[in-house]
């Protein structure tokens, strides 16, 4: 007994003496005065930046990211690809943050950082005209299709309540980390398109969400046991109307902002009231949100968490 | 200059396969200006430069085109060689010119077309028939090479290749494509350019214009010992080496015979613009009643083939337009009017100028162009509509405009397009979800590029879609994604004349100060 005891110490003091060489590094290496990073805060919020700044402050505050990605790991990063639309219109993730986040992934030592949506508008145009395919092969990333079965394999919710099986993207299932890269859209049926409504773009048959309520189905797809490591929402534009493809610019709002949080359920309450200063969106009619909490997958109660605000 | 033919040929031959072929754009697209030089579809779009260039050409070198631009040619001359590979002694015995059979031919294309029935004419353009081989037939065994090499390329980490979907879009041009293929190929294999000497309406034209040729194959120069052996080396049983003459409305130009005569004793040289055409060929009772049969035996299976598909085609290709499941809550609808590609300005123009060579069913990269079986009636068969099975039709794309020979599709630019609607969008509400189950959807709204369907309150937190048709371009995003089945809920109906629709794209960004976090 002494023994294995003595054993299990040295393994976790040897593990834990690694984690603290990556974190101080990695604070160290993002900015001088990021000290407090490991504070353990559970969201934060950025506004007034660019893209990879704000990115950059907020993954500092959430204690570097070497907390979340460690040497070798495999790194899924997943943005909302969905539309044959270029980044001024709002409709895609912000290329610049998708970048700067593969380049922190590998400055942490990521073995391979791959990037992939399950589009709606024709996969290839998508990537290219989104800006992103050409961000991620700069950033050294690699870009993966999404758009036959065969990448998909079948898992099981039991904690979903409609949603029982689906078929999830193999690059999700085979990594060690995997983040979830929302933009901040209005959505005709959903109402809001963010973090939890991005994981339906790791799934294969979407036309299942809407023939079995949609709301439901949502919520139970982000009771996935493989849950995202971490959310980063781009509201460096948001789309406040007619999305979740947009008509115009006439549907953008640069609102420059950026949240993260390991909370799916917070980032998207988080981002839901920020989006409600620019269009009304109570937070009860983004009903999905509401029924994340009930399965117990995070909290709409922001007030109870340890929420770090910046502006730049 | 048989070998430089080969060359020539099989690049271009190569050229327009790939083309066909190339899912990835890897190709540059410029690659269509080679359909353009393709006759029938010339002539179609009335294309006056490429027309005078191969009237031109032909009348100074003689039948060139069906040497080495024309795919069906080239196929032809492959299914030759491989007869010549597995039979040494090949032999093609010299054969009376079918004058008759060949010009009713043209008659009856040239009838049949101005009597508003371009299937004839569309079945029998090689160039056409050819596109169609490559479409239903080299087109799949591609997609599927390119899988297995996906599948492992990804079982090793490598996505360099990636998967692409195989479906049969229509049985009836599978089968007729298959038949073309088999008949065409037995020919060549057999008989060489028979086809494209009795039957085909392309060199039948041209081989009328290359009795004039300025340049021709000439026999029998100083050195002749009338061996014969250009006669049963050519494969367009053109040349009598009992009275050294050729029948030039048959010579495809290929230089098989310069090549084969030991003495030298052929030339392809200056004759002057004398129709030198040889009238005293003794009538060859043998050869002329193979050709014939041929001949028959070639329509009656043509004939069977077009009654069979008619046959088989009927539950595949009619699946779309009605499907007698019923369920309890389930509407049924019927669509009247296919929807043309946009550019097609109305369906009957259309249906004029298309040679249903399925170029652009092949290149669309939405996969919606499929080739139809009935819907716009018998003479239209073959020729491609919009169908939103498997996608629909990409909002920026002008892909079909571009490339179409014939212009039964006209080049239009993107501004354009989205002005144009090709058909009108119809929402069956009993069907809807919203309605049905009392949940949120909103896909059809999701996929649509100008909000023609958008979500509209409707009880407590549902929104419903709405539809608003001026602003509709039917590009078929809401019917492709519409979860409900087996009649979906909304639907796009072709509009049988292209229609315009109302562009509202605001040019600038709402300015909103956002300077608070909100919570």
């Amino acid at each position: 007994m002494e023994r294995r005891y003595f054993l299990k110490a040295v393994a976790i003091t040897g593990v834990a003496s690694t984690l603290k060489i990556v974190d101080g590094f990695e604070v160290l290496a993002q900015t001088s005065k990021a000290t407090s990073g490991s504070a353990g805060y559970d969201l934060v919020a950025v506004m007034g930046g660019e893209p990879d700044q704000m990115f950059r402050r907020a993954i500092t505050e959430m204690g570097g990211i070497g907390k979340y990605v460690k040497p070798g790991n495999k790194v899924t990063i997943k943005p909302n690809i969905g539309w044959d639309r270029n980044p001024e219109l709002a409709a895609n993730t912000n290329p610049v943050l998708i970048s700067e986040i593969i380049r922190q992934c590998l400055k942490a030592g990521a073995k391979e950082v791959i990037v992939f949506d399950h589009t709606c508008d024709d996969w290839r145009k998508c990537y290219k005209n989104s800006g992103i395919e050409d961000a991620v092969i700069a950033a050294g990333g690699k870009m993966i299709p999404g758009h036959d079965e065969s990448y998909y394999r079948e898992i099981k919710l039991p904690r979903g309540v409609n949603l029982k099986t689906t078929k999830i993207h193999q690059a999700i299932l085979d990594s060690d980390v995997w983040i979830n890269v929302p933009i901040l859209k209005n959505h005709g049926g959903a109402k809001m398109s963010i973090a939890m409504k991005n994981l339906m773009g790791i799934v294969w048959d979407r036309r299942y969400f809407h023939n079995n309520n949609l709301q439901q189905c949502i919520a139970d797809c982000s009771t996935l046991a493989k849950k995202p490591t971490l959310n980063v929402v781009d509201a460096y534009r948001l789309m406040k109307s007619n999305g979740p493809q947009g008509k115009s610019l006439g549907d953008v709002v640069t609102s420059r902002g950026l949240f993260i949080s390991t909370d799916i359920v917070a980032v998207d309450t988080a981002a839901t009231k920020f989006f409600n200063q620019v269009s009304a969106m109570p937070l009860e009619t983004v009903e999905y949100i509401g029924k994340g909490e009930t399965l117990k997958i995070g909290t709409t109660q922001l007030e109870k968490l340890n929420i770090k605000r910046i502006k730049i | 200059m048989k070998k430089v033919r080969i060359v020539i040929s099989l690049i271009l031959f190569s050229l327009i396969t790939c083309y066909f072929l190339d899912f990835a754009d890897l190709l540059p697209q410029q690659l269509h200006g080679l359909m353009r030089w393709q006759l029938i579809p010339a002539l179609l779009a009335m294309n006056m430069v490429v027309l005078i260039s191969l009237v031109v050409i032909t009348l100074l070198f003689g039948r060139i085109y069906c040497s080495s631009l024309c795919p069906m040619g080239i196929l032809q001359d492959m299914a030759d060689w491989l007869a010549k590979r597995f039979h040494r002694k090949k032999k093609y015995p010299h054969l009376k010119e079918q004058k008759i059979l060949r010009w009713s031919m043209v008659a009856l294309v040239v009838l049949a077309f101005t009597g508003g029935f371009h299937l004839i004419l569309n079945l029998l353009d090689p160039y056409s028939a050819y596109g169609r081989i490559a479409t239903n037939i080299f087109k799949p065994v591609y997609l599927a090479i390119n899988n297995l090499v996906a599948a492992v390329g990804n079982y090793f980490n490598n996505y360099h290749f990636y998967e692409m979907d195989i479906f049969m879009a229509s049985i009836s041009s599978l089968v007729i494509a298959v038949c073309t293929l088999l008949i065409i190929g037995f020919l060549s294999y057999k008989y060489g350019r028979l086809y494209c000497n009795t039957i085909c309406p392309v060199g039948t034209v041209l081989g009328f214009l290359a009795k004039f040729s300025l340049f021709k194959i000439k026999l029998g120069n100083n050195g002749c010992n009338s061996c014969g052996l250009c006669e049963i080396r050519c494969k367009a049983s053109c040349i009598d080496a009992a009275t050294k003459e050729i029948d030039y409305s048959r010579c495809v130009t290929c230089f098989n015979c310069v090549e084969v005569c030991n003495k030298k004793a052929i030339a392809y040289q200056f004759s002057g613009w004398s129709p030198n055409n040889p009238h005293t060929i003794e009538r060859d009772s043998k050869g002329f009643d193979a050709t014939k049969r041929t001949f028959l035996s070639a329509s009656i299976l043509v004939g069977l083939a077009s009654l069979q598909k008619v046959f088989a085609g009927r539950d595949k290709d009619s699946a779309h337009k009605i499907n007698e499941i019923y369920t309890s809550h389930n509407v049924p609808f019927k669509k009247k009017h296919p929807i043309t590609p946009p550019g097609s300005v109305d369906v009957n123009r259309f249906n004029d100028s298309c040679t249903a060579c399925q170029l652009c069913v092949s290149k669309c990269p939405s996969q919606v162009l499929q080739p139809t079986f009935t819907a716009y009636g018998i003479i239209g068969m073959m020729q491609p509509a919009m169908r939103f099975e498997h996608g629909y039709c990409n909002y920026h794309c002008t892909l079909c405009s571009e490339i179409c020979p014939s212009k039964a599709i006209v080049e239009i630019s993107e501004k354009e397009k989205k002005k144009l609607q090709v058909g009108l969008v119809h929402f069956v509400k009993e069907n809807c979800v919203v309605v049905t189950d009392g949940t949120n959807c909103g896909a059809c709204s999701e996929h649509c590029p100008t909000q023609a369907v958008s979500m509209q309150p409707y009880k407590g937190n549902l929104t419903i879609p709405t539809i608003h048709n001026e602003l509709c371009v039917g590009c078929g995003g809401c019917e492709y994604i519409c979860p409900v089945r087996p009649f979906r809920a909304i639907y796009v109906e072709g509009n049988p004349v292209h229609l315009q629709a109302k562009v509202t794209e605001e040019k600038e960004e709402k300015k909103v100060k956002v300077d608070d976090f909100g919570f």
